[in-house]
């Protein structure tokens, strides 16, 4: 498997639809993404063939290119079973996305091309094994959310893509630093992970460096407290756009906080997972009660995106190798759940324009297809069994749950008490939304089109293959957690 | 076919029904919806019974005592080289009685249904949701894994949450099944804490390991589990009294009940399975379950036996409040639960002690037959009257004979009047709780008197009392006589229950299921079966003075008692407590300042970094103006600033 695919496919897509025609602008970015989709499978199904034939070596499929010699960057390229598990989350949200976006008439050629750049950076960033390029892929996979906003959103646009831009550029920049901390106090002069993490890094450097890097990514995975670009951001974007921020752009912070901060500097982490810890807990429960007092139907899911990746931090912080597995887990579960979650605001948006959830109401009459899935999307939300978030919130549970003090369980029992909030706010607004009687105006709408209908039923399939078989996931990621974790613990 | 292929196939079928039902009944089986269900119920229901069979009389035993069976167990979800959720099958006394039960009821149901929601649109909806719940139930009391009975824990409660929603647009449907899921989950909280206290001292998740390691006072795990403590209180007991609030939140035990008088939003058959015979037991089953863990630590005992004595007799008393049928039989199952779970826990192991566990097992079986009866034969009367308030009912006994008289027989069975049902079960479980249990005892006593009394405050309400006009609804008298019970698929489950109620009382329950395994005589001593009664006659004899005619004595007794009369009928104000605390403290002290400290308090900050900078760009761009005779004056001003400091200060 050469993993030059996963970039090589979106790069010739993106160049696809510009040069086609406006009305095919669309069927070719659909081409595309099925086409990754079909290689993101393929790609699972080589990585179980080598590691069911007993190859153990960390990284797979490696590949490495020199780019930059003078300072020692080269484009080295590899996955392991986390990666693997991040790069079928990212195929699956973005041939959804694609799907949803079926209707946008404004600038189409632009719009599709900068949802497939998007995309091109999230497959770099998570198949990079060299910080430099990481964080090229990074910033590609910033920079358009910017435009996206500001051209095809709605509301307060202007204001919220400056706003989304300017943390995520903040986070950028502390990696950056975090990156050049590295490099040098390291002492190797090196950008490749491998390689730094072989070496042990001088204490003071990951006492440093680490605080840096986590809090950058973390600003990714809304960290509190910069979480707030994500509701006013989710709300202003357009559905592909707030399907690709929640599910896949979250998820580029909680997977460089593991990948990049955790793996380097074991000890930097030990130093400042309480820290860690304490902020995710406060995300997660004031997330969940913040949503509560929400009227706007993005709203509601943003916040509750906040609670939901706080559990993503709070796996990391607890240091434990239940705990990362869930974590990881959690960070597939919710990119699926959260992308498929504003699909359907978008759908439901579309036809009733209005995204106050106390203007709605019964719309499981009128569309039963549409309204099947949000119950779907909510009891998932809410951590049903048979769904994604309850084996990932379980296991980021019982994880956090080995660790005996009373800090540790205070704050396990802190987090376990969003089960009860998250399930008042989604049946609060499931209820006002789906079910009582049908408001008027909306007797004459219609249900999902074959295109709604297909991203639903995908996003669908995978929240069932992780919450009805989740000994897949378990199995791919729980490898990768314990090389970190085996590291943490060699490093005294 | 093998053994465990077999009880797989029990839990499977009802889910087949579920996922065909949901995917393609609506559009192309509506109509035949009902039929397939309740075929494949009908196959299960025949498994279940097989299967129950062969562990009773055929392999269950050895050397006189049951064993628990492992029928199968995959690893569904490792966690930790130690705990792991598998997805298994364990048989016991226990499971196999709930086996019969869950698919006797089920399938009973299924068929009740087939008339009663005749041309409802979402029918197959319906059975869908039927097999659902089913399904879930099954594969709770078939759980080897205590996770394993949290996931089918958590699918009940959202089967459950989906039938009392069943009918979506009616708004006070919606609150009703919002209000149950949201009270489990607060429950189910307790449950998966509790579940992490104790897999963490034992060490696994498996319920037969778990059960040995906590029990053997000699184990690693064990003296861990009672070493530990927090706030004088052991790690054990603190799991134990934990998992039993998740217990005690789905069997609706006080002060978790609230939810289940709402539930009656339903329709009303699923009140008859899901919150009467089957998921309102499931904290009974759960406690049984764990009960050698719970025998270790007296006070999770006194917990389960006060809570369940508390609850018992609080809803016997709001019970005899209440005006709207089926919310009279919600708090009478209230009751009823409260019943088998302080027999539960005035219980030990082994031989005479042990009846406690016995008695709560038998009168689970025994309430199943006789309450689903009620349900059903409410079900019958609300379909014919179009209503749930007794006001509107009186006089039924002409227009509905079979409902009447097996309504009537479902009524003596949980009254205790011999020689029903209810009567056997009741009176073991008085027995347990008689000889160290004072308190319980005579609580239990009053509580059982009072049950024959609201029992028939609402028989007689219903099928004597006043002539009810309600025929006049429809178009002609003997149209409505033909009308009336709904035919055979409703009758028929009534009489296969009544039958029931008649007869399970003879069961000799501690051959079967006991504490230990091995068989448990119970004997019944005549004289102590007098006094409970002659207290359920006395209770029967009340309210036929009170309500066989029509008459204003109910009234005047009422407004005698005054505000205790006033408090009962209002709930006792839990409901308003609830409220108080959720709506006023929980929404106005914590949700409100979260979302304004958020808006105001973070986001404010990021808004002012931004302001500032830009502000702050304001004032100083005037600097970078790009006017050469302004960068000419600063220089000039800089190079004389510079020359006054080399001159005066830098010496």
């Amino acid at each position: 498997m050469n993993l030059l695919l996963l970039i090589l496919i979106p790069l010739v897509t993106a160049v696809g639809v510009l040069l086609a025609a406006k009305q095919q602008a669309k069927w070719i970015a659909f081409g595309g993404a099925a086409i990754q989709l079909i290689t993101s499978f393929v790609l699972l199904a080589a990585f179980y063939a080598q590691r069911t034939a007993g190859n153990t070596t960390q990284f797979l499929f490696e590949q490495q290119y020199n780019w930059f010699p003078s300072l020692n960057i080269s484009f080295h390229l590899g996955v392991d079973g986390i990666s693997v598990a991040m790069i079928l989350l990212t195929a699956f949200v973005v041939i959804a996305g694609v799907l949803v976006s079926w209707k946008v008439d404004k600038m189409t050629k632009e719009f599709f091309f900068l949802l497939i750049l998007l995309s091109l950076g999230a497959y770099g960033f998570f198949i990079s094994l060299d910080l430099f390029i990481l964080f090229f892929f990074l910033e590609i996979a910033v920079i358009p959310k910017y435009l996206l906003i500001g051209i095809w959103g709605s509301g307060k646009k202007q204001y919220a893509a400056n706003k989304l831009a300017l943390l995520l550029m903040f986070g950028s920049a502390l990696v950056l630093v975090g990156m050049m901390g590295t490099y040098f106090g390291s002492g190797a002069h090196t950008f490749d992970l491998p390689a730094l993490a072989k070496l042990n890094m001088p204490v003071e450097v990951q006492k440093i460096c680490f605080p840096l890097l986590f809090a950058g990514f973390g600003i990714f995975t809304a960290l509190f407290p910069f979480h707030t670009w994500v509701p006013d951001g989710h709300s202003a974007a357009p559905t592909a756009g707030s399907m690709f921020l929640a599910g896949i752009s979250m998820k580029l912070g909680g997977y460089g906080c593991l990948r990049v901060a955790m793996y380097l500097m074991p000890e930097g982490a030990k130093e400042y997972a309480n820290i860690i810890i304490i902020l995710a807990t406060i995300a997660i429960l004031y997330g969940a009660f913040a949503t509560m007092m929400q009227q706007d139907f993005k709203y509601i899911n943003a916040y509750s995106s906040v609670s939901h990746c706080g559990f993503v931090l709070l796996g990391l912080g607890m240091l434990t190798k239940t705990a990362i597995t869930g974590a990881v887990m959690q960070m597939v579960s919710h990119g699926v759940m959260t992308a498929l979650f504003f699909a359907i605001i978008g759908m439901i948006y579309e036809r009733t324009h209005t995204r106050q959830v106390n203007e709605m109401g019964g719309l499981l009459k009128v569309t039963p297809f549409i309204s099947t899935a949000l119950f779907i999307v909510g009891l998932c939300s809410l951590g049903l069994p048979g769904l994604s978030g309850f084996v990932a919130e379980m296991t980021v549970f019982v994880g956090s749950w080995q660790n005996a003090d009373a800090f540790h369980r205070i704050a396990t029992i802190a987090a376990c008490m969003s089960i009860v909030v998250t399930a008042v706010y989604i049946l609060r607004a499931i209820g006002k939304v789906a079910m009582g009687p049908l408001k008027a105006g909306y007797e004459t709408i219609t249900d999902a089109t074959w295109n709604e209908r297909l991203a639903t039923i995908i996003l669908i399939s995978g929240i069932l293959a992780i919450g009805l078989a989740p000994f897949w996931l378990n199995d791919l990621v729980r490898p990768g957690a314990e090389i970190i974790m085996q590291k943490m613990s060699a490093s005294h | 076919m093998s053994n465990a292929l077999q009880i797989a196939l029990i839990p499977l079928l009802p889910l087949a029904a579920f996922v065909i039902l949901g995917l393609f009944g609506n559009k192309y089986v509506n109509r035949s919806a009902g039929i397939i269900a309740t075929f494949l119920l009908a196959s299960s229901a025949a498994l279940a019974f097989y299967t129950a069979y062969q562990y009773f009389f055929e392999y269950g035993k050895v050397e006189g005592v049951y064993q628990k069976v492992t029928a199968f167990k995959y690893t569904w979800l490792q966690f930790s080289d130690q705990l792991s959720i598998d997805i298994g099958a364990l048989i016991d006394p226990i499971t196999a009685m709930m086996l019969v039960v869950v698919t006797f009821i089920s399938l009973l149901v299924h068929i009740y249904s087939l008339a009663y929601l005749k041309g409802e649109k979402r029918f197959a909806t319906y059975y869908a949701f039927l097999g659902l719940f089913t399904f879930s139930m099954l594969g709770l009391v078939l759980s080897s894994n205590i996770f394993q009975m949290y996931i089918f824990w958590e699918l009940v409660g959202v089967s459950s949450f989906l039938l009392i929603g069943f009918y979506y647009d009616k708004p006070s449907a919606v609150a009703a099944c919002k209000k149950a899921f949201i009270v489990t989950r607060f429950a189910d909280l307790g449950f998966l804490i509790g579940i992490l206290v104790l897999s963490f001292y034992a060490g696994t998740l498996d319920f037969n390991t778990l059960i040995e390691r906590l029990t053997s006072l000699q184990s690693a795990e064990f003296k861990m589990a009672t070493a530990a403590s927090f706030m004088g209180i052991s790690a054990l007991t603190w799991g134990l009294v934990l998992v039993f609030i998740g217990g005690a939140g789905k069997s609706a035990m006080f002060p978790l009940h609230i939810w289940l008088p709402d539930a009656m939003e339903g329709p009303t058959p699923v009140s008859a399975l899901i919150h009467a015979a089957t998921m309102v037991v499931a904290g009974v089953f759960l406690v049984a379950r764990l009960f050698p863990v719970f025998q270790i630590s007296p006070i999770a005992m006194d917990v389960v036996a006060y809570t369940g004595i508390i609850s018992a007799l609080i809803a016997a008393v709001i019970a005899c409040t209440q005006t709207d049928i089926k919310r009279v039989l919600a708090y009478s199952t209230m009751s009823q639960i409260g019943f088998m779970m302080f027999a539960l826990g005035v219980s030990k192991t082994g031989g005479e002690a042990g009846l406690g566990f016995t008695a709560s097992m038998f009168h689970l079986f025994t309430h199943a037959m006789f309450k689903a009866l009620l349900f059903l034969g409410a079900g019958a009367v609300i379909h014919y009257v179009h209503s749930n308030e007794m006001k509107d009912m009186g006089g039924l006994r002409k227009y509905l004979p079979i409902t009447h008289i097996t309504f009537l027989i479902a009524c003596l069975a949980i009254s205790g009047i011999p020689p029903f049902a209810g009567f056997f079960s009741k009176e073991e479980i008085l027995l347990a709780a008689y000889h160290h249990y004072p308190v319980i005892f005579y609580t239990a006593l009053i509580t059982s008197g009072l049950t024959a009394f609201y029992m028939f405050r609402l028989y007689f309400s219903i099928f004597w009392n006043k002539q009810t006009q309600v025929h006049s609804e429809h178009s002609a008298p003997h149209d409505s006589e033909k009308h009336g019970e709904g035919g055979l698929a409703m009758m028929l489950p009534l009489i296969v229950l009544a039958m029931a109620s008649c007869l399970a009382g003879f069961i000799h329950f501690g051959n079967f299921v006991t504490a230990d395994g091995k068989p448990l005589t119970t004997a019944l001593h005549l004289l102590f079966s007098v006094a409970p009664v002659v207290l359920a006659l006395a209770g029967i004899g009340i309210a036929t003075w009170l309500f066989l005619r029509q008459n204003d004595s109910p009234v005047k007794y009422s407004n005698k008692l005054g505000n205790l009369y006033k408090a009962a009928h209002q709930k006792f104000y839990i409901d308003e407590l609830y409220g108080f605390i959720t709506q006023k403290i929980i929404f106005n002290l914590v949700g409100r300042p979260a979302a304004w400290f958020d808006k105001n308090i973070v986001d404010g900050l990021v808004n002012e970094t931004g302001n500032g900078t830009t502000t702050l760009a304001e004032k100083i761009k005037a600097f970078q103006s790009g006017k050469v005779q302004q960068y000419a004056i600063y220089f000039l001003g800089g190079v004389m600033g510079l020359t006054v400091l080399f001159i005066y200060l830098w010496k």
